[in-house]
């Protein structure tokens, strides 16, 4: 039993941040945005984060400064890509080598020798964290991993039940008839994108806050990718994503149950596995998608 | 005639623009975090320019940079998007380092030869996968080379880390053994650390324009990457294309891996890569994927990472802070409509951005 426990525990506490990183890049991607700066503005958010947490001493203000950098970071990802209709792949990739950059820079400057910061609390559900199992499971985290799950549902809503939702679709399958029908494109892709930078900084600011005490120079290594990659294995839907963020982190929790099975010395090949599973998992759904007519094409106004 | 000059001159200006840009924000930027700009860039030029020392560790530095870049170029020739270099960068270092280390005997003309061979192997064996993924399954090349990415760091930590690949020697760092004396790069400018790899970079430019321009397989790959419907109709095989333009890209990545072992380091450690593999992107995009235009760009960015060094050296502004100015150089390189933009008054572009709302709803 306990073995279920902490096996459950650690794979929501690894699920978490990808989740909610690709809860926002669902929006942005069926709007027909690719936004492989997701990495980048993970990092922002988790070095926003730990500044704002440290500084006020207070993890909310971490939180709003992660979430509001990211806000900013999704604005100028949609100036580059939507205004100027530069290349999502490549604004992408100039955002991730600038966040390192930033990020870097500030660290040293703003957290030197700040070996922890004030991270996430945990808030125990009154009365039912105290049942058998199913308490620590689900019922004693801190407020992101309960916003991440309860957000999936919600966000399916959002997307298949509401007008909006139907607006954000209509975009990435259509640009042009959804123009036609009075949908302003330009503005449905800023949204979403600041929605996803959001999402992504809010993702960024639990990996240093929540699975982490502090800052560490490039510490996101590769979760904005693999939240890219998620938003793909989930198929592009809420709650598609939310499983596949749970197998992801099964596989990193499996990766500490496997341990002392193989051995420390083949603990790097156990560090594969996040990576192996997504490229398996890419070959296998890669042909049945709900990948959008339009995604990756700027939209250009006639 | 006259119009080609204009366009030359354009397509220079453009970057040259871009570069100056960057520059000069990253230098706000840096002001804003309390450093002393004018110190940091002149110990930046110092760093690059300053004496035959600079100059050779610029040099040094481009000798990756060309690479990976050619790396990134030539996938994007035919369609495809490669943002592995940095791991076929790796996997390429680690057989160069095998060959270099455990072949003996070898006159060294044909010990560096076969350590370059082994290199180009290695990239191109990873690139080659990512091109089968994604023809047989339809595997996007976008996140499989990021996530091979992080399984060649991983495979490279273990090989550091454990027999039968780690170094021996009684209290050596994890790393691989030295490549022998007969597998390294001779010194070219005699007091700096210039080495031969500079002269193999410029022969990998010249054999990618000789590729991509002067055979037919060069020249089906850039049809294809200029659109794939009309290289299908012309019979052209796709797949097979597709999977061979990764391979080169991977073993392109892979001479940046070799190179920077037997030519500057000696062992393979971990994380011994300057992000090369990402810069050399910046440098493909900036250079527009053109032979010259990535040699020149190369000589940009080369300048950037041995000052930076200086940088962190002289004025104790972190190195890591020419990412920033890398990452706003690609951003304005591509973005030619951002200075149009401010050129003819961004109230155009705007006023498309800000139609008339009625649907009240948006996102």
């Amino acid at each position: 039993m306990e073995f279920v426990t902490n096996f459950l525990t650690a794979d929501i506490r690894t699920a978490t941040p990808l989740l909610l990183a690709a809860l926002g890049l669902v929006f942005s991607e069926r709007a027909g945005i690719v936004n492989i700066g997701t990495e980048g503005i993970m990092l922002i958010g988790a070095l926003l984060g730990s500044v704002g947490a440290h500084v006020f001493a207070a993890p909310f203000m971490g939180a709003l400064f992660a979430v509001l950098g990211g806000a900013l970071a999704g604005y100028v990802f949609a100036f580059f890509t939507v205004t100027l209709r530069g290349n999502q792949i490549v604004v992408g990739t100039a955002f991730n080598i600038f966040a390192l950059g930033l990020t870097t820079t500030l660290n040293r400057l703003l957290l030197a020798g700040v070996k922890s910061i004030p991270g996430y609390r945990t808030l125990a559900v009154p009365g039912l964290s105290r049942l058998p199992a199913l308490g620590p499971i689900l019922f004693r985290w801190s407020l992101p991993v309960y916003l991440a799950f309860l957000l999936a549902p919600l966000c399916w809503f959002a997307l298949y039940k509401t007008n909006t939702g139907l607006k954000i679709r209509g975009v990435g399958e259509h640009p042009k008839a959804s123009d036609t029908l009075g949908i302003n494109v330009f503005r449905v892709r800023y949204g979403v994108l600041i929605f996803a930078g959001m999402m992504a900084g809010l993702a960024g600011s639990f990996v240093s806050m929540g699975q982490a005490s502090t800052f560490i120079e490039n510490m996101v290594a590769g979760k904005g990718f693999m939240a890219v990659a998620v938003c793909v294995f989930g198929n592009y839907s809420p709650l598609g994503v939310m499983l596949a963020a749970l197998l992801f982190g099964a596989t990193d929790a499996l990766k500490y149950r496997l341990l002392p099975v193989v051995g420390g010395g083949y603990s790097q090949f156990l560090n594969m596995l996040p990576y192996v599973i997504t490229v398996l998992a890419l070959c296998v759904f890669a042909k049945r998608s709900n990948k959008p007519a339009a995604s990756g094409v700027a939209y250009r106004k006639e | 005639m006259g119009i080609n000059v204009k366009k030359g001159l354009r397509s220079v200006g453009f970057p040259l623009l871009s570069i100056l840009v960057a520059l000069f924000l990253g230098g706000i930027i840096l002001a804003l975090m309390g450093y002393d700009v004018g110190a940091a860039y002149a110990s930046q030029f110092k760093g690059a320019f300053g004496d035959a020392n600079a100059i050779g560790e610029t040099m040094v530095q481009m000798v990756p940079l060309i690479f990976c870049a050619l790396s990134y170029a030539v996938a994007y020739r035919c369609g495809l998007i490669n943002l592995g270099a940095e791991g076929q960068l790796y996997i390429g270092a680690i057989l160069g380092a095998l060959v270099g280390a455990r072949v003996q005997g070898l006159p060294p003309a044909a010990h560096i030869l076969l350590c370059l061979v082994a290199g180009f192997v290695g990239g191109g064996l990873m690139g080659c996968l990512v091109g089968a993924l994604k023809t047989r399954f339809g595997a996007s090349e976008l996140i499989t080379t990021i996530m091979l990415n992080y399984i060649a760091m991983e495979f490279v930590a273990w090989c550091v880390n454990n027999v039968p690949f780690k170094d021996l020697t009684p209290g050596a760092a994890p790393r691989m053994p030295a490549v022998l004396a007969s597998a390294r790069l001779p010194i070219i400018l005699p007091g700096t650390r210039l080495h031969l790899g500079i002269v193999l970079a410029v022969v990998g430019i010249a054999g990618y324009y000789f590729f991509m321009w002067r055979t037919t397989r060069g020249y089906e790959m850039r049809v294809i990457g200029m659109n794939q419907n009309a290289g299908r109709y012309s019979g052209m095989n796709i797949r097979a294309n597709s999977v061979l333009a990764m391979t080169i890209a991977g073993g392109y990545a892979g001479l940046a891996g070799v190179t920077q072992i037997i030519g500057l380091q000696f062992f393979l450690t971990e994380g011994f890569s300057n992000n090369f593999g990402f810069s050399g992107i910046a440098v493909a995009l900036l250079g527009s994927c053109h032979p010259v235009g990535i040699g020149v760009s190369a000589i940009l960015f080369g300048a950037l990472n041995a000052g930076g060094n200086k940088m962190q050296l002289l004025a104790s502004v972190p190195a890591a802070s020419i990412y920033m100015i890398q990452g706003m150089i690609i951003l304005f390189a591509i973005s030619r409509e951002l200075f149009l933009w401010f050129g003819k008054g961004g109230g155009r572009v705007l006023a498309l951005a800000r139609r008339p709302a009625k649907d009240g709803g948006g996102a």
